[in-house]
């Protein structure tokens, strides 16, 4: 179990409902079925709410479909919310993986609640360690379409303040940022894999705020891009947990 | 999930006088007031067969969990109380839901800034001193506190004894802090990483201190090595500190003993430059300022006593630093 294994989480930021492409809770299924945990942050809007309350709707379906865990948030708190929902959900993830081992060597549907307390420490340490120094592999979507112009400067903080966090683990993290509409395409891709975030500010000025909101299509290039990182690694699936493959094998 | 707030949960609704039973171990507690509540869950003031006890009772497993396992690495700290002890960890069962809770030691005590309201204001480099020793026998087991801040300190006593509430945040050596605030928080500041560090602490510890001359914290400016710079010259009470203060926030400490042997050398140069200035002015006071007078004259009994306490238990330590 204490072999490093890598967690794959996208994460979706946005502030309202699809228009264009592929049904993006569809598409989060398919992320999921692939080990890609979908995340989902719905940015509020307090001028718009009739608008939104459609588009909430959607934040929580995406990110029911696709394993993940969803939150909506005023901007005010998004830098915290980022975070959150990041630990949290790289938390849900290692938390399947040791549900799944303790039912091969307990044998029955135990679940980390069913242990008495005093076993669950034990548990916690594991699941800890694992949160600690498995690698993580985060791809964000950030929803660029017009109403999201006067959030993108936090957004940019909040991912910033997120790689402080990541980069303070000890396993190793990289970063890969997605934004649709994209200047000429559906999906833009602004960073490619790194593991560092420094350089995000000029990524950021590059974008160009569009009218349609294509987050199907743009889920869709987040499963690309993590396969286009995995086959470049010669590695394959072999884990039916989602959000995480083991790369060592047991 | 519309953002979650804790103040919906049934965690946060017991009643006075409700009972509720663990599950595992079938202990009673009888809740007698709510004494707080957090991200993580509720604290009440609860009566059992252990006495009166602090009862936290949360929603999610693992946070709860992992707070379980701080409190029992803490009673392993020998000879040193850190944080309540606790007492029992079980789950309650309520309709088909189990929250999982524990029970602590039930710490009396005041906040930081309700105790300093009517106290002179050495007393925060005091404080100051008694969380610094704290800090670096918890830094010598292998952890760091986190998530320092003036909410999770509780001042009890007489004596006065400063001690942390709420372990969230403590995190092993070199891993990732666990849990923070943002005005506490090097890496929100642009001055580090958030690894689990002595100098991690040691930054949060300086910014406690800057917290109880700025009760509702300041954000982040352009330039916040300037601004802390300002903030210090701008307050009477930090001034003292200021050098302290700048090279906590630089992370100039790699201990924090050598921090607080520092804050205790600067506290005693304090009283030794103030006594006899006091002293003269109250000889040439006219009579009628008796009453103030006296007032003063205990106030520095108080004062020296407190400090000659403070160099008499720093004597111990060192001695049982060298033997
Ligand atoms: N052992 C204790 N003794 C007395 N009061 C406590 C104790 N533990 C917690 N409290 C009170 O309950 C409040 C909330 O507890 P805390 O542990 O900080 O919750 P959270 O971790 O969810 O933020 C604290 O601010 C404090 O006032």
């Amino acid at each position: 179990m204490r072999n490093k294994g890598t967690l794959r989480q996208i994460l979706l930021i946005t502030d309202g409902c699809s228009n264009q492409g592929e049904d993006p809770v569809a598409m989060a299924a398919l992320a999921h079925e692939q080990g890609i945990a979908v995340n989902v942050i719905g940015v509020l809007n307090e001028n718009a709410p009739e608008y939104h309350r459609q588009g909430l709707k959607e934040v929580e379906d995406i990110a029911m479909a696709g394993g993940g865990i969803s939150q909506v948030v005023y901007t005010k708190q998004l830098a915290q919310t980022v975070k959150m929902v990041t630990q949290k959900a790289m938390a849900q993830t290692i938390k399947g993986v040791v549900n799944a081992e303790l039912q091969q060597i307990l044998g029955s549907k135990s679940t980390m609640e069913d242990l008495p307390p005093d076993k669950r420490g034990e548990v916690m340490e594991v699941v800890d360690e694992m949160g600690e120094t498995m690698n993580l592999e985060v791809l964000v979507l950030i929803d660029a379409s017009g109403s999201m112009e006067d959030k993108m400067l936090t957004v940019q903080e909040s991912l910033l303040d997120l790689s402080i966090s990541l980069n303070s683990r000890i396993g190793d993290n990289e970063f890969s940022i997605f934004a649709f509409p994209g200047k000429k395409k559906e999906v833009e891709e602004l960073l490619s894999w790194s593991s560092k975030m420094d350089s995000i500010g000029k990524i950021f000025s590059k974008i160009t705020l569009g009218g349609i909101t294509p987050t199907g299509p743009a889920i869709k290039e987040g499963i690309a891009a993590f396969s286009r990182k995995r086959s470049a690694k010669r590695s394959f699936l072999s884990s039916d947990t989602p959000g995480y493959t083991n790369e060592s094998g047991m | 999930m519309i953002p979650q707030d804790i103040r919906t949960s049934p965690v946060c609704k017991l009643s006075v006088g409700e009972e509720i039973r663990g599950k595992w171990n079938h202990s009673r507690y009888r809740v007698r007031r709510r004494l707080g509540y957090g991200a993580t869950g509720a604290v009440y003031l609860a009566d059992s067969d252990h006495g009166v006890v602090a009862l936290k009772i949360g929603h999610d497993q693992m946070s709860i969990t992992s707070e379980v396992n701080v409190l029992k690495r803490f009673s392993k700290v020998q000879g040193k109380v850190l944080g309540p002890s606790l007492i029992e960890v079980d789950d309650w069962l309520k309709g088909k839901v189990t929250y999982p809770f524990y029970a602590m030691e039930y710490l009396k005590g005041e906040t930081l800034f309700e105790f300093l309201r009517n106290k002179s204001t050495e007393w925060a480099g005091i404080l100051l001193v008694q969380l610094l020793t704290d800090l670096h026998t918890l830094h010598q087991a292998g952890w760091a506190f986190g998530d320092l801040k003036p909410d999770n300190l509780l001042v009890t006593g007489p004596p006065y004894r400063i001690r942390w509430i709420d372990v969230g945040g403590t995190t092993i050596m070199d891993r990732s802090i666990k849990e923070y605030t943002e005005f506490f928080d090097r890496g929100y500041w642009g001055k580090g990483s958030r690894k689990a560090e002595p100098s991690y602490d040691l930054f949060s510890a300086g910014m406690v201190m800057i917290n109880l001359a700025y009760p509702s914290r300041f954000t982040k400016g352009n330039n916040p090595d300037r601004q802390l710079q300002e903030k210090i010259a701008a307050s009477p009470m930090l001034k003292p500190y200021g050098a302290l203060l700048e090279k906590a926030w630089n992370g100039k400490y790699r201990y924090a003993e050598e921090m607080r042997n520092e804050l205790v050398l600067l506290l005693n140069a304090n009283v030794n430059n103030q006594t006899p200035q006091k002293l003269n002015n109250s000889v040439h006071k006219p009579p009628s300022r008796q009453a103030q007078k006296k007032k003063k004259g205990s106030f520095l009994v108080e004062t020296s006593l407190v400090f000659m306490f403070v160099f008499i238990v720093y004597l111990f330590y060192m001695l049982g630093q060298t033997m």
